[in-house]
C-alpha cells in the first residue's frame, strides 16, 4: 500500500495536490520550506504519484538603484524639484547635488539628462555651473513620468505581461545602470497520474499515524507494537562515506603473500641497500655486466663501500676466475673485490634469495622461499617507468628437484593468482641454467601473455653459498604491471602517487 | 636485448628448408629466441645476451637449421695457411694488449654481403664487445693493405691519418674531438698516454681501435674479395672466441678461412683455432636436473640438434668454437633441454611438505596496521628514493644517506624519516577534502658502523592527521590505542626539535629504549610543505618496538 510508504512531509503536502497546484501555491498551503516541499515531490514522483513539470519565465525585479528610486524618487526628479524651490535662480551644481542627496554621478547624468529635454537651462560661472528651471522642467514635474509609475508597481512583474507603456518605461530603465534586473525563474507545477486518484479519495489512510524511527522508549515501554513503521523508499540514493583503508598495493601484495604461505613458502627478508657482492657477483653475475652500469643501478654515495665476508669472498673470485670448485669454466680475468665492495640499492629480490642460500644448512632442506619486495632501477620517472618497484619471487631448495618439478610449481602458482594455463619458453637470465620464460594464458584477452621468468640456479652461484650442488628452482614476476591492468590506469605513477581520494574510491584487491 | 635482421631468402637457403610463417614462429620462439617481426622479405629476431654467436644470419640460421634436425651436429671449418704474421709489438701491453686476427678469402662482396658483415660487426660490438670496451673489430679489404701487421702503441699526438668518412688527415688526438664515433667512444682510451694502431708493411695506418678504422684502407667496397679481419681487447680467450663467431658466419657465407701467426713479444699463437672444445659430461648429472631417463646416445642426438658434436673414443662432448656461453655442464643441460623441446616435460609436483610462514616483523606490523584501518585512517604508500631538498630545506633536519648517480630529478636520496614522507604527500593533497588522516609503513635509513654496507635499516610506522583541529591529544590517542592493544605501556619525555613544535612534542620511550617521537608539526615546518592546515604524528620504530617486545 502506498500510505505505507509516506514520509511525513509527503503526508502533508498530499491534502493540497491538484493538477497544475504550483510550487509556491504548495509552500503557502503547507507551511513547509522549499527543500521540504521539493523532496515531498520528488518522492512522490519516484512513487509514479505525480509529474513535476518544470518550466522557466523571465521575471522582472528591481536592481539596488532601482530599490532606491523606488523610495526616493529618480536622481533627475530629484534634481528638478530643488531647482522648482527657487525657480527665478540659478543654483550651483553643488548645492544641487547635496540637497537633492545625489551621488556626483548621478547629478551628471540627471544634468545631461534635463538638458536633452530642455528641462533646465545653465550657465558657466569662475569655472562653476550653475542651472535653473525652464518652463519644459516645470511642466514635466506636473504628472508622474512613465518610469516613475513603473518603478512604483509590486515587483517580481512577467516580462511577457508588460502593456505597451509599461514596456517603454521598462526599456528606458534598463538601459541605467542597476535599476531593473531580469531573473529567470522556475516554475514548478506538478500534474497528477492515476495513482493519485486512490490516493486522494482514501483520505483516512492519510491519517493514519505513522513512526518514522524505532526509538528506545518505545523498546523499553514495548508501546513499538501499536505503532505503524512507514515503508523507505529503498532504492533511494543515501550520502557517500568512506573508512580507513589499506593501499591498494599493500593489497595485492597481502594476496600475493597468501598465495605463498598457502603452497608452504617461508617469507625472505633482507635489506635494500647491499652490496654489489652479494646482488651481483654473489649471483655469477659478470663484473662486465651491462647491468652494473650507472644507468641501470642506483650506487650509495656514502658510505659507497661494504664489508665483505671474508670466507665467501676468496669462493666467488675463484668461481668468476676460474670456476673454483664447481667444474664450470668461470667467465676468466680478474676479480676486483673494489668492484664488489660499492653499496648498491639492490637491483633484485633474488639477493634475498642468494642470503637465503647461504645461511641455510645440508640438513634445513627440502626448503621453499618467498618475497614479495622493492628492488630499484635507476630511470627517470615516467608514466611507464618508475625507479622503484616490486618483484614477486620464490625458490624452492631440493636435493631432487627438476625441471619437471619447476614446470609443475610454476603451473600450481599461476593456477593460485587465477591462470588455468601455463606455458614455458626457453629464456636466459645470468644466474639459471636452464632459464625459462613464463607465458600464461589470459582468459578474457584470449591470448598468452609473458608473466615472468623461471629457472634452475646455476652450480656457481648454489655451491660457493650452500656448500653442496643442490639444484635451487626459482621463479619470480614483477608485481605493478598486474596492478595497472587490474585497475585500468594506463600512466605506472598513478600506483604511487598517494592522492588520498583514490586510495579511498578504488576498488579493493579481489 | 639485441636483435639481428634477416633477409628471408638467403636464411631460407641457408636453413635448407621453407618454413610455413606459424612453424618459423613457433621455433624461434622454442629455441630460445624471440621473433620480433616478419615483414616482407625481412624477418626480426631478438637473440638472448648469451648467444652473441646467433647475433648474423648465419650463426642463427646454423643454429635453427640443426634445432629443426636439417642439418645437425658439429659444422667442420677447413683452416689453410696463409703465410702471413701480425707482429704484436710490446708497447700495447698497457693500453690494449690483445689481438685475434684472421684472414677469410674469395667472398663475392655486393650490396647485401656488405650489409651483413657491418651487421655482425655491429652487433658483436655493441652485446659481446660491451660496446667496443671487451673487443673491438675490424675488417679490411686485403687489396688495399700489405703484410706483415704490426699491433703498436704511440703518443696520439705523433701518428696521423684519414679516419672514415672524415675530410682530412687528423692526430690520434684530433680524432676524440674532431671526430664523431671519436666522440662516442674517445672515453675508452681516457688517460692514456700512447693510442694502439695497425700499421701494414708500408705504416700506412689501419685503424685506431677501439675507435675508427683509416678511410684509405678499412672500408670493403664491391672490389673486395679477401678480407682481414682483427679482434683487439684485454683478454685473448674473449677474442678468439669473437672472432671464431665472425669467421665462421663469413665461411658460411662461402669464404675460405685463412689463418695467421700472431708474433707476441713471449709466444707465437696461430688464430684462429676453430677446433671444438671437449667437455666432459655426466649422464646421471643430466637426467637429474630434467627428471628424465635419457641414454647417452639420445643425449648425443639431442646436443646435435644444438650444433654439438660426440668424441666416440674419448666420450667427450665437443662444443663449437664459437660458442662463448658454455662453461659447465649445466650449460649442456639446457641445450639438451632446448632439444628436446619444453613443452614435452611433464608437469610434476613432488611431495615436499613445508611450512609457510610469513616473516614475523611483518605479521606483527600488520596487527598495527589493522589497528588503524579500524580507526578509520588511510594507508599510502611512499618511495624509499626520496628528496634531500625536502628533508633540509623543508623538514629542517640533517641530511640524509645520497644516491651518487640518480637519474630522476628530485629523487636523490635514500628515506631518512617517515614523518617526512607523510609531509610530502600531505602536501600533494591539498586539493582533497580534509580532514586527512593518513599512515604508512617503511624502511628508515641511517649510518651504523656495526654493519657490513655501513647503513642500518629499520621499519618505522608513520601517522599523521591533518584537519583544522589536528592535535596533541587526538594523536596521543591513537598511540595509547596501539599500545593498549598490545598490552604494554609507554613513556613520554619531552623533546625539542625544528620539526615539532615546542612543548607540544616528546620522545616514546619503551622499556628505557628511545623507539619513536610524537608531537605537533612545528608551523614553520608546515609552512615550507606549503600545508594549510595543523598537523599531528607520531612516528614508531617498528624494528626496535618488535625486538623488545
Amino acid at each position: 500500500m502506498i500510505a505505507d510508504q509516506l514520509h511525513p512531509l509527503e503526508r502533508k503536502v498530499i491534502p493540497f495536490l491538484k493538477d497544475n497546484v504550483s510550487f509556491e501555491e504548495l509552500m503557502e498551503q503547507t507551511k513547509l520550506k522549499d527543500v521540504e516541499v521539493m523532496r515531498a515531490l520528488q518522492w512522490l514522483s519516484n512513487k509514479d504519484i505525480l509529474t513535476i513539470n518544470k518550466s522557466r519565465r523571465e521575471m522582472i525585479a528591481l536592481d539596488d538603484n532601482g530599490l532606491l528610486y523606488a523610495k526616493d524618487g529618480l536622481p533627475e526628479m530629484r534634481f528638478l524639484k530643488v531647482l522648482n524651490k527657487t525657480p527665478e535662480d540659478f543654483v550651483s551644481l553643488d548645492d544641487i547635488q547635496q540637497e537633492a542627496g545625489l551621488s556626483q554621478q548621478e547629478a551628471g547624468v540627471s544634468l545631461g539628462a534635463l538638458k536633452s529635454k530642455v528641462a533646465i537651462s545653465t550657465e558657466n560661472k569662475d569655472k562653476r555651473l550653475f542651472a535653473k528651471i525652464a518652463p519644459q522642467g516645470k511642466k514635466i514635474l506636473e504628472k508622474e513620468s512613465l518610469e516613475e509609475q513603473f518603478l512604483n508597481k509590486s515587483f517580481p512583474i512577467e516580462l511577457s505581461a508588460l502593456k505597451d507603456e509599461e514596456r517603454f518605461a521598462y526599456d528606458n530603465l534598463s538601459k541605467r545602470r542597476q535599476i531593473i534586473k531580469l531573473d529567470s525563474q522556475l516554475i514548478i507545477t506538478i500534474s497528477l497520474k492515476p495513482k493519485a486518484e486512490e490516493l486522494l479519495q482514501d483520505k483516512s489512510s492519510l491519517s493514519v499515524n505513522y513512526e518514522d524511527s524505532i526509538t528506545h522508549e518505545m523498546l523499553k515501554s514495548g508501546n513499538w507494537k501499536d505503532n505503524r513503521f512507514r515503508h523507505y523508499d529503498i532504492k533511494i540514493n543515501v550520502p557517500k562515506i568512506s573508512g580507513g583503508k589499506r593501499h591498494f598495493v599493500r593489497q595485492s601484495i597481502d594476496y600475493i603473500k597468501k598465495v605463498w604461505l598457502e603452497l608452504g613458502f617461508k617469507e625472505m627478508e633482507g635489506n635494500l641497500i647491499q652490496s654489489a657482492f652479494w646482488d651481483l657477483d654473489a649471483l655469477f653475475v659478470p663484473q662486465d655486466h651491462p647491468a652494473r652500469t650507472e644507468q641501470d643501478t642506483f650506487y650509495i654515495k656514502d658510505p659507497a663501500k661494504a664489508k665483505l665476508p671474508a670466507g665467501l669472498k676468496a669462493k666467488i673470485k675463484a668461481i668468476h676466475e676460474t670456476g673454483g670448485d664447481t667444474g664450470s669454466r668461470g667467465w676468466g680475468g680478474k676479480w676486483s673485490e673494489d668492484e664488489a665492495s660499492v653499496n648498491l640499492l639492490r637491483t633484485h629480490t633474488t639477493v634475498l634469495s642468494a642470503r637465503t642460500i647461504a645461511n641455510l644448512k645440508p640438513e634445513d632442506l627440502p626448503a621453499k622461499f618467498f618475497s614479495v619486495n622493492k628492488v630499484f632501477r635507476n630511470e627517470s620517472l615516467t608514466w611507464k617507468h618508475l625507479f622503484e618497484f616490486h618483484q614477486v619471487e620464490g625458490i624452492v631448495i631440493d636435493p631432487n628437484a627438476t625441471l619437471k618439478h619447476l614446470k609443475g610449481y610454476l603451473r600450481e602458482f599461476y593456477q593460485k593468482l587465477g591462470f588455468e594455463k601455463v606455458r614455458m619458453r626457453p629464456a636466459h637470465f645470468p644466474y639459471t641454467e636452464p632459464s625459462l620464460e613464463v607465458d600464461v594464458f589470459h582468459p578474457e584477452k584470449k591470448e598468452w601473455i609473458e608473466l615472468g621468468g623461471a629457472g634452475i640456479f646455476r652450480p656457481e652461484l648454489v655451491k660457493p653459498l650452500l656448500g653442496i650442488e643442490v639444484p635451487v628452482l626459482a621463479w619470480g614476476q614483477g608485481l605493478e604491471r598486474g596492478i595497472m591492468q587490474y585497475y585500468g590506469f594506463d600512466d605506472i605513477r598513478k600506483l604511487y602517487d598517494n592522492d588520498i581520494k583514490t586510495i579511498k574510491e578504488v576498488k579493493i584487491w579481489k | 636485448m639485441p636483435t639481428v635482421t634477416l633477409n628471408k631468402t638467403v636464411f631460407e637457403k641457408l636453413v635448407g628448408k621453407k618454413l610455413r610463417i606459424d612453424e618459423l614462429k613457433d621455433r624461434i620462439s622454442m629455441l630460445g629466441t624471440d621473433l620480433e617481426s616478419i615483414e616482407g622479405n625481412e624477418i626480426n629476431v631478438e637473440i638472448f645476451p648469451n648467444r652473441p654467436d646467433m647475433l648474423s644470419e648465419q650463426g642463427f640460421a646454423r643454429a635453427f637449421s640443426s634445432f629443426i634436425g636439417e642439418k645437425t651436429g658439429l659444422r667442420g671449418y677447413d683452416i689453410k695457411k696463409s703465410g702471413e704474421k701480425v707482429i704484436i709489438d710490446k708497447s700495447v701491453s698497457k693500453v690494449r694488449p690483445y689481438t685475434a686476427c684472421a684472414i677469410v678469402k674469395n667472398i663475392k662482396f655486393d650490396d647485401e654481403k656488405i650489409r651483413e658483415v657491418i651487421q655482425i660487426q655491429e652487433k658483436l660490438h655493441v652485446s659481446y664487445g660491451r660496446n667496443r670496451k671487451k673487443v673491438a673489430i675490424g675488417v679490411y679489404p686485403m687489396e688495399k693493405i700489405r703484410f706483415p701487421i704490426t699491433f703498436f702503441a704511440e703518443d696520439p699526438k705523433k701518428v696521423r691519418f684519414l679516419p672514415l668518412e672524415a675530410k682530412r688527415e687528423m692526430t690520434g688526438l684530433q680524432v676524440l674531438s674532431q671526430h664523431p664515433t671519436g666522440r662516442d667512444y674517445g672515453h675508452l682510451l681516457e688517460g692514456q698516454s700512447k693510442f694502439p694502431f695497425f700499421k701494414d708493411a708500408d705504416n700506412k695506418i689501419l685503424s685506431m681501435p677501439p675507435i675508427i678504422n683509416s678511410h684509405d684502407v678499412g672500408k670493403v667496397s664491391e672490389e673486395t674479395k679477401d678480407v682481414f679481419i682483427e679482434c683487439s681487447g684485454f683478454d685473448y680467450d674473449v677474442l678468439a672466441k669473437c672472432l671464431n663467431m665472425i669467421v665462421t658466419a663469413l665461411s658460411d657465407m662461402g669464404g675460405e678461412t685463412y689463418s695467421i701467426e700472431l708474433i707476441y713479444p713471449d709466444k707465437k699463437i696461430t688464430s684462429p683455432n676453430l677446433l671444438p672444445s671437449k667437455m666432459s659430461f655426466d649422464v646421471d648429472y643430466i637426467n637429474k636436473r630434467l627428471g628424465l631417463d635419457l641414454k647417452e646416445k639420445e643425449i648425443v642426438v639431442l646436443l646435435s640438434k644444438m650444433g654439438y658434436g660426440y668424441d666416440n673414443s674419448k666420450r667427450k662432448i665437443l662444443v663449437p668454437s664459437y660458442r662463448a656461453d658454455v662453461l659447465h655442464q649445466i650449460d649442456l643441460v639446457e641445450d639438451i633441454a632446448i632439444a628436446y623441446g619444453y613443452e614435452n616435460f611433464e608437469e610434476t609436483i613432488p611431495k615436499v611438505a613445508t611450512i609457510g610462514q610469513e616473516s614475523k616483523i611483518e605479521s606483527f606490523a600488520k596487527k598495527i596496521v589493522d589497528l588503524l584501518i579500524g580507526l578509520k585512517l588511510t594507508e599510502v604508500y611512499s618511495y624509499n628514493i626520496t628528496s634531500s631538498e625536502a628533508v633540509e630545506k623543508k623538514f629542517l633536519a640533517s641530511k640524509p644517506i645520497m644516491l651518487s648517480n640518480s637519474l630522476s630529478e628530485g629523487f636523490d636520496s635514500v628515506r631518512s624519516s617517515m614523518i617526512c614522507s607523510l609531509l610530502d604527500i600531505l602536501a600533494r593533497n591539498r586539493h582533497n577534502e580534509y580532514p586527512q588522516r593518513i599512515f604508512d609503513l617503511g624502511t628508515v635509513f641511517s649510518r651504523s658502523a656495526k654493519e657490513d654496507t655501513g647503513i642500518k635499516e629499520e621499519l618505522k610506522l608513520a601517522v599523521a592527521l591533518c584537519e583544522e583541529k589536528a592535535n596533541f591529544t587526538d594523536i596521543k590517542q591513537i598511540l595509547d590505542y596501539i599500545f593498549s592493544n598490545l598490552d604494554i605501556k609507554y613513556e613520554l619525555s619531552e623533546l625539542s626539535t625544528k620539526q615539532f613544535l615546542e612543548g607540544r612534542s616528546g620522545e616514546i620511550i619503551f622499556r628505557g629504549k628511545k623507539i619513536g617521537t610524537i608531537g605537533e608539526v612545528h608551523p614553520q615546518v608546515l609552512e615550507n610543505f606549503a600545508i594549510e592546515y595543523p598537523v599531528s604524528t607520531f612516528e614508531l620504530n617498528i624494528t626496535e618496538l618488535h625486538r623488545l617486545i
